[in-house]
C-alpha cells in the first residue's frame, strides 16, 4: 500500500494549519501516532486549528481516531477546530468515531494497603463462615433425605449406588492397593534403616503395624479417594449444574438430595472403609516383604511379631474412622458441585476446591480423632 | 479500492470437501463481491460451516481454488497468510472470547499483537471498538463470564473489527439474541457496512435478518451451491426447498408483497 504518511504544519495568522495525506490506516498506526503527538504540542499564540484532509488516500477507524484525539487535545485546551476537505464516504466514519467517549470512567481510589489486607482478611472469614454454614446445611438435607428414605426405602435409588460402588470402589481397588503397598515398603525401610544403629530392627513390626493400622492405612486411602472420587463427583453434579439437569428435578418433584447425592454418599460410606480394609493390608504386605528382604527379618518372625505388638483396638480404630471420612469426602465434594456457576471456569475452579477442602478436612478430623482416643485411653 | 466496483474479495471454485471419507461440500462455486453483505444459508447439516471453517483455513480441502483479496491460499506462505489473517475478522457463534482476559483486553489483543502501538492508543482504539458496537466504554473492565449473550456476541464483534478489516464473517451472528437486540444486531451490521466498507460474510437463518441486512443470499444444499441472489430472486425461485424456507411458517407475509409489487 502507499508508503508513510505525513501531517505538516504551517502557523498561519492566528491558527495553525495541519494538512494530513497519504493512506492513514491501521497498518501505519504506528509512525502516525508520533506525528500526532508531535502536533499537538502546545503552542501557548495559537487560536484556531484547521485540519485539511483533502489528500488522505486511504482512511480507516485508527486514522479518523487519531485526527480525531488531535481535534479533542486542541479543544479542551480552548481552540477553535475545524477539519476541511472531507469526503462524503469518510464523514460516516468520523461521525461513527467522534460518537464515542473514547476514554473510561476512572476507577475509585484504591484504599490504602492495610485497610486493604483487612478487607481481604474479612472477606477469606467470611467465605469460611459461608462454607460451614453451607456444609451443615446439606449435612441436614442429608439427613432428612435420609429419615425419608428410611420411611420409605423403595425411594432409595439401588441402581444409582451400586453403579457408584462400582466406580468409586471396584475400579478404585488396583491403584489403591498399589500405593499403599509401595507406603509400607518405604516405612520397613526408612524404619529398619534408622533402628539398625541401635540395634532394634524388630521394633519396625511394631511401628509399621501401629502405624498404618491407626494412621497411614486409612489417611492415605482417603486422601486417594477424594482426589479421585470427590473430585469426579463434584464434575459430574458441577456439570449437571451448569446444564440445568439439577433444577430439572427439582421441577419435576423430586428432590437433588435424594435422588443424586444420597446414593453417591452412601456409596461412599461403603466403599472407604472395605478401601481401608484392603489398603491396611496391602501396606503390612509390602512392609513385611521389606522386611524380610532388606531387613532380613523371616515372615515368621513379622507375623509373630505383628501378633504381640498390635490388638483389633488398633485395627478398630482405623477403621472406625473410615466411613467419618467417606461422610466428610462425599459432603465437600457435593457441596461444592452444587455451588457451580454457569461457566466452565468455575466447574474447573470448584473441582479443586472440592479436592483441597476435603483432603484438609480428612486431615483435620484424623486429628480430632487422635485426641479423643487418646483422651479415652485407647 | 473504490466502494462499488464489483471485484470479488472471496473467490471460490469447484470447492470439495471431505470429513472422514463422507463429501460435505461437492463442487462449491462461490463469491463475496467488495463491500456486499452475502448470507449464506441451508439445512442444518448441510455443510454451512464446514465451507465458513474451510475458507477461513481451520479444515483442509480435498479439491478446489480458495483465493481471498486476489492470494491463492494453497500458493501462499506462511507470511502472506498471516497477512491475509489480519485483513479478515471472524466472529464465531458463541463469540470465543478469551475467558482468562476482560472484554477489553480481548479486543486488544491482535491490536497489540500485531501493531505494536502506545499502550494508550491501544486502549483508545480497544474503546472506540466497544464504542462502536454499541456498548458502553466500561464493559472494558468486565470479564466474559459476566457478560450477557447479547453483550459477549458484541464484544466478539468489536474483536473481529480491532484490525480494521476488510472482510468479515459472522457465524449466526442473532442467534440466541432477543428479537430488540437481534434487530440492533442487524442495524449495526448495516451501519459497519457503510462506515467501513467490509464485506460481510453472514450464515444465518434469520429471516428477518437476511431481508433486512443481506445484499445477496446463497443457498446450500447437496455440497453445492443450489441459488445465489437477492431476496427477491430468492422468493420468486421454483426450488423445492427454496420455497418451503422462504415461504414457510416463519416468513412473513409482506415480503410476497414486495415480490408482487
Amino acid at each position: 500500500m502507499t508508503a508513510g504518511t505525513l501531517l505538516s504544519g504551517q502557523v498561519t495568522a492566528g491558527g495553525l494549519g495541519l494538512a494530513a495525506s497519504g493512506a492513514w490506516t491501521a497498518e501505519h498506526a504506528r509512525t502516525l501516532e508520533p506525528l500526532v503527538e508531535h502536533a499537538t504540542r502546545t503552542d501557548a499564540t495559537v487560536q484556531r486549528i484547521i485540519i485539511d484532509v483533502t489528500r488522505i488516500e486511504r482512511l480507516d477507524t485508527y486514522g479518523a481516531w487519531l485526527i480525531e484525539r488531535t481535534l479533542r487535545v486542541w479543544t479542551s485546551r480552548g481552540c477553535d477546530t475545524r477539519i476541511v476537505g472531507l469526503s462524503d464516504s469518510y464523514g460516516n466514519l468520523f461521525k461513527k468515531v467522534r460518537a464515542g467517549a473514547g476514554k473510561l470512567t476512572p476507577l475509585p481510589r484504591r484504599s490504602n494497603s492495610i485497610t486493604a489486607t483487612l478487607e481481604s482478611v474479612g472477606r477469606t472469614m467470611s467465605a469460611v463462615f459461608a462454607d460451614i454454614m453451607l456444609f451443615s446445611q446439606m449435612a441436614g438435607a442429608l439427613v432428612i433425605a435420609f429419615l425419608r428414605v428410611v420411611a420409605h426405602p423403595t425411594k432409595f435409588r439401588l441402581t444409582s449406588m451400586v453403579n457408584h460402588l462400582e466406580r468409586v470402589g471396584w475400579h478404585a481397588v488396583p491403584i489403591i492397593l498399589l500405593i499403599t503397598f509401595l507406603i509400607g515398603s518405604i516405612l520397613a525401610q526408612q524404619g529398619i534403616f534408622h533402628f539398625r544403629t541401635f540395634g532394634a530392627d524388630i521394633y519396625v513390626v511394631d511401628m509399621v503395624g501401629v502405624l498404618v493400622l491407626r494412621e497411614v492405612g486409612v489417611l492415605i486411602v482417603c486422601i486417594m479417594v477424594a482426589g479421585r472420587s470427590g473430585s469426579a463427583y463434584t464434575a459430574e453434579l458441577g456439570s449437571m449444574k451448569m446444564r440445568e439437569e439439577v433444577d430439572a428435578l427439582r421441577t419435576m418433584g423430586f428432590d437433588p438430595v435424594e435422588v443424586l447425592i444420597l446414593p453417591r454418599i452412601f456409596a461412599l460410606i461403603i466403599t472407604v472403609p472395605i478401601l481401608t480394609f484392603l489398603g491396611s493390608m496391602a501396606a503390612l504386605y509390602g512392609g513385611g516383604i521389606v522386611a524380610w528382604l532388606y531387613g532380613g527379618i523371616d515372615p515368621q518372625v513379622f507375623l509373630a511379631r505383628l501378633h504381640e505388638s498390635i490388638s483389633v483396638k488398633s485395627f478398630a480404630v482405623g477403621m472406625i474412622k473410615a466411613p467419618f471420612m467417606a461422610i466428610v469426602i462425599g459432603l465437600v465434594a457435593c457441596v461444592e458441585g452444587l455451588q457451580v456457576k454457569g461457566s466452565a471456569e468455575s466447574l474447573g475452579a470448584k473441582t479443586t476446591d472440592s479436592v483441597v477442602k476435603s483432603i484438609f478436612l480428612v486431615i483435620v478430623l484424623d486429628g480430632a480423632f487422635a485426641i479423643f482416643f487418646a483422651s479415652i485411653g485407647v | 479500492m473504490a466502494i462499488g466496483r464489483p471485484d470479488a474479495v472471496i473467490k471460490v471454485q469447484d470447492l470439495v470437501v471431505e470429513l472422514d471419507t463422507r463429501r460435505v461440500l461437492n463442487g462449491v462455486k462461490l463469491d463475496l463481491l467488495r463491500g456486499e453483505i452475502l448470507g449464506f444459508v441451508g439445512a442444518s447439516g448441510a455443510g454451512k460451516s464446514v465451507l465458513t471453517r474451510t475458507i477461513i483455513g481451520l479444515l483442509p480441502k480435498r479439491e478446489g481454488l480458495i483465493e481471498v483479496l486476489g492470494v491463492d491460499l494453497d500458493k501462499a506462505d506462511d507470511r502472506a497468510k498471516q497477512a491475509i489473517d489480519r485483513r479478515w475478522g471472524v466472529l464465531f457463534q458463541q463469540g470465543a472470547l478469551f475467558s482468562s482476559l476482560t472484554a477489553g483486553k480481548n479486543v486488544e489483543f491482535p491490536i497489540r499483537e500485531y501493531l505494536g502501538l502506545s499502550a494508550k492508543l491501544t486502549t483508545e482504539m480497544a474503546i472506540s471498538k466497544l464504542e462502536m458496537v454499541g456498548l458502553k466504554p466500561d464493559v472494558y473492565r468486565n470479564f466474559p463470564s459476566e457478560l450477557s449473550g447479547g453483550m459477549i456476541k458484541r464484544v466478539a464483534l468489536a474483536r473481529a473489527l480491532a484490525l480494521d478489516p476488510e472482510i468479515l464473517f459472522l457465524d449466526e451472528p442473532t442467534s440466541g439474541l432477543d428479537p430488540i437486540s437481534a434487530g440492533e444486531f442487524d442495524q449495526l451490521i448495516l451501519t459497519l457496512q457503510e462506515t467501513l466498507g467490509v464485506s460481510i460474510f453472514m450464515v444465518t437463518h434469520d429471516l428477518d435478518s437476511l431481508h433486512r441486512t443481506c445484499d445477496r443470499i446463497a443457498v446450500l444444499g447437496d455440497g453445492k451451491i443450489i441459488e445465489a441472489g437477492t431476496m427477491d430472486q430468492m422468493l420468486a425461485s421454483n426450488h423445492p426447498w427454496l420455497k418451503s424456507y422462504f415461504h414457510g411458517a416463519r416468513a412473513h407475509d409482506d415480503w410476497h408483497v414486495e415480490v408482487k409489487g
